[in-house]
């Protein structure tokens, strides 16, 4: 079942706005064993209705099961393949970092601006900065943020996706 | 407007869909609930001695009825004691729908007496379960229950009733209709699927049908038979498909998969188009899922979706119900020239022809040959064992006859219980259970319930003095190091075995079914097999327990190694 297809893919779930509907869905995951890279979740227009943007790393069996053992939940009202088709999708990362020296603070200003980030929240010494940009992209700047200094914290939100109207590109 | 009580709602929703018989036990939660019952006559309460049978007996109330079986049981351990024979229900596709009381609404979440989160336990083994959090949700609750319980692929709903919900007033009506979003099972057959399917049998040289359970789910056994007659396609069967077709047709070869016959292992080896409906390809079926049907394409009818290309990689993939589909078949289907096929098939039968050997002492052979002999309608109810792989290989199933067992789960203790919901279901046909002695002891006080609802089922054990099954393996496999597996073994033999005399077998099985009112005969030689069913056969109200003496070196075969591929069958050692 392995190294056939294996990649990053993304499912938009509308769901049913009840009680233990996330935990189903997540119990699915685990309990056949899928990964899941991330899963977000809030409620939409009809306040009866629940939307969830999935990431999952999986080949292509494992995802063609992943789409029917969702779309045979009761309570799973469309299952949407977001992997191959247009969508306009962002993730929120907040990067706090601590102990800057004044040239650490130049250096994340810098920083912030090649990325499109803001500096939302400043002190004494630490500074904190929001980027919403793709999954991938905020992957790059952990990566870059770790090597450059030496106390930062971390929180993502997942991604969340939505099909795109006329723009061809994520 | 009319208001009335959730309890009273409850009852009146039974009613409304037909349920007769309700298999319950009481509790606090639910004893308003019980107390509803009380008032009516529509509803027949069963009340067996443990809620661990108390499922099993809905379930195959439900799979030898087709009809939704419904369980009442209480909050927490009531609840909980549910689990086994939900998972049970649910690998095998039984439409149940258990209520469970639960705690009031505001102790929920106190770890208050008697709860637990039965909805979250069991959501991974329900088709759909859910907590009423509002009175005026009851009605449609129930109504969707029973539609989700019954339809697409069927399977076992639960529905937690916290006590004050059940207590308040509210509207009285029960719907008529029911529209779910997220739920709306397939009900068309895509003909053009089908006709590309059937052109493939056609032009194969060596085409194969293999039934699973979905035929028999369905109700196709009949649509089923005539496409094979009509094509003149050979016929394997999984062992929940047994009687898919008769078993004593010509174009049936037998079971496949790790106990099947050499030919159904053979013929699946070697066909070139395996044509399978209402069935997942579990593992016990494929063995070695590389070497599965090497040489043949594969079409795959199912009403479930996630079942199709789960294991087994399939050319022509068709999602519909069993029955819909095969009616179409039989318009379209021709015969298949499957002359040279068939001889193929025969010359592998007579080659390996599916026999116990022959022994002076009692085989479990003697003991199905003789039910297949005096039985021409019959529910065959199994454990889970040995016992259960001989009657899958020897017991013939016709067309009046049908075979259950748990099948997917595989759940020792099914047996009885199973014969008793088969028998409430049926009461004018003969139920017969078949246990080993393990089994038999998971749900013996099952007796009871038989003795006070009067029915006549008969029970039979195999006592092989063992657990058989993992016996058998470790015989083979394991250097005949019987660890767990024998049911003499206790304080005065422990770590002697061998050197000290075995501490008597217990229970005497005869006395025990004498003390709950049943009767027992102990059958020792071949020569009283057939009297003490004669004697069964006659009793009005009731149950019999015939023990049967089985040598324990009596193994099941052929036998596909685990993981092993089916060519490569250990036919005797």
């Amino acid at each position: 079942m392995s190294g056939n297809g294996m990649k990053k893919r993304w499912i938009s779930l509308y769901v049913e706005n009840q009680v233990g509907v996330l935990s189903k869905i997540s119990g699915l995951f685990s309990g056949k064993s899928y990964n899941m890279d991330s899963l977000t979740v809030g409620t939409t227009e009809d306040p009866t209705v629940s939307r969830m943007t999935i990431a999952t790393v999986s080949d292509n069996e494992t995802f063609e099961q992943i789409k029917k053992q969702l779309n045979r939940m009761v309570e799973v009202i469309k299952v949407i393949d977001f992997t191959d088709v247009f969508v306009r999708m962002k993730e929120i990362l907040y990067v706090k970092v601590r102990k800057c020296t004044p040239e650490d603070k130049v250096e994340l200003f810098q920083i912030a601006e090649t990325f499109k980030a803001k500096v939302i929240d400043y002190g004494k010494d630490s500074l904190l900065l929001e980027f919403v940009q793709t999954a991938t992209k905020n992957d790059a700047v952990i990566k870059l943020m770790k090597e450059e200094f030496h106390s930062i914290e971390v929180v993502r939100g997942g991604s969340v996706g939505i099909e795109s109207i006329s723009m061809m590109e994520r | 407007m009319n208001r009335i009580s959730g309890n009273k709602l409850l009852v009146k929703a039974l009613r409304e869909e037909g349920v007769d018989t309700i298999f319950g036990y009481p509790g606090a939660c639910t004893i308003d609930i019980s107390d509803e019952l009380y008032k009516q006559d529509y509803t027949k309460v069963i009340l067996p001695r443990q809620e661990v049978a108390l499922v099993h007996e809905a379930d195959a109330y439900a799979r030898t009825t087709g009809k939704v079986g419904v369980c009442l049981v209480t909050s927490g351990p009531g609840a909980t004691n549910l689990v086994t024979g939900l998972a049970t229900a649910y690998y095998d596709s039984v439409p149940l729908v258990c209520f469970t009381g639960q705690v009031a609404r505001h102790l929920i979440g106190n770890d208050a007496f008697q709860e637990v989160d039965i909805v979250g336990i069991t959501r991974s083994i329900t088709k759909y379960g859910v907590t009423v959090r509002n009175r005026e949700d009851l009605g449609k609750i129930i109504k969707e229950a029973f539609y989700i319980a019954r339809t697409g692929r069927p399977g076992p709903v639960l529905i937690d009733l916290p006590k004050d919900v059940m207590g308040e007033l509210g509207d009285a009506s029960y719907p008529s209709e029911v529209n779910i979003r997220g739920y709306k099972p397939n009900t068309h057959v895509h003909v053009g699927q089908l006709k590309r399917s059937i052109k493939m049998l056609q032009k194969a040289k060596r085409p194969l049908f293999l039934a699973g359970g979905g035929i028999m789910i369905s109700g196709a056994r009949k649509e089923f038979t005539e496409v094979a007659e009509k094509t003149n396609v050979p016929v394997i069967t999984t062992v929940m498909g047994r009687g898919a077709i008769p078993t004593n047709h010509p174009l049936y070869i037998g079971n496949v998969g790790m106990h099947g016959a050499y030919a159904s292992n053979m013929a699946v080896s070697e066909c070139d188009l395996l044509f399978s409906i209402g069935t997942r390809f579990n593992d016990r079926i494929t063995g070695k899922l590389h070497s599965f049907a090497p040489k043949a394409q594969i079409v795959h009818i199912d009403i479930d979706t996630a079942a199709i290309s789960k294991n087994v990689q399939v050319d022509v993939p068709i999602v519909a119900d069993a029955k819909g589909a095969l009616e179409k078949m039989i318009e379209y289907v021709e015969a298949c020239d499957t002359k040279d096929w068939l001889s193929k098939i025969d010359g592998w039968k007579t080659e390996h022809p599916l026999v116990m050997k022959k022994k002076p002492i009692m085989t479990p052979q003697n003991v199905l040959d003789a039910i297949n002999r005096l039985f021409d309608e019959a529910i065959i109810v199994t454990d889970v064992g040995q016992h259960q792989m001989f009657t899958a290989q020897f017991a013939e199933i016709t067309e009046k006859k049908q075979l259950i067992m748990s099948g997917g789960l595989g759940t020792m203790g099914y047996g009885l219980p199973g014969a008793i919901g088969a028998k409430i279901g049926n009461p004018d046909k003969p139920v017969i259970s078949i246990s080993g002695d393990g089994g038999m002891q998971m749900n013996i006080q099952e007796i009871a319930t038989a003795v006070l609802e009067e029915l006549p089922i008969i029970s039979c054990i195999f006592n092989n003095n063992n657990l058989g099954m993992v016996r058998q393996w470790q015989k083979l496999f394991y250097g005949k190091r019987y660890s767990m597996t024998c049911l003499h073994s206790g304080a005065a033999c422990r770590g002697k075995c061998g050197e000290v005399s075995c501490p008597p077998y217990t229970p005497d099985f005869v006395k025990l079914a004498e003390s709950y009112g049943a009767k027992g005969i102990h059958i020792s030689k071949k020569e009283e097999i057939e009297s003490a069913f004669l004697e069964a056969m006659k009793s009005q109200k009731t149950p019999y327990i015939l023990e049967f003496d089985i040598d324990p070196e009596d193994l099941v075969y052929p036998m596909i190694q685990p993981g092993g591929t089916l060519e490569d069958m250990i036919l005797d050692c």
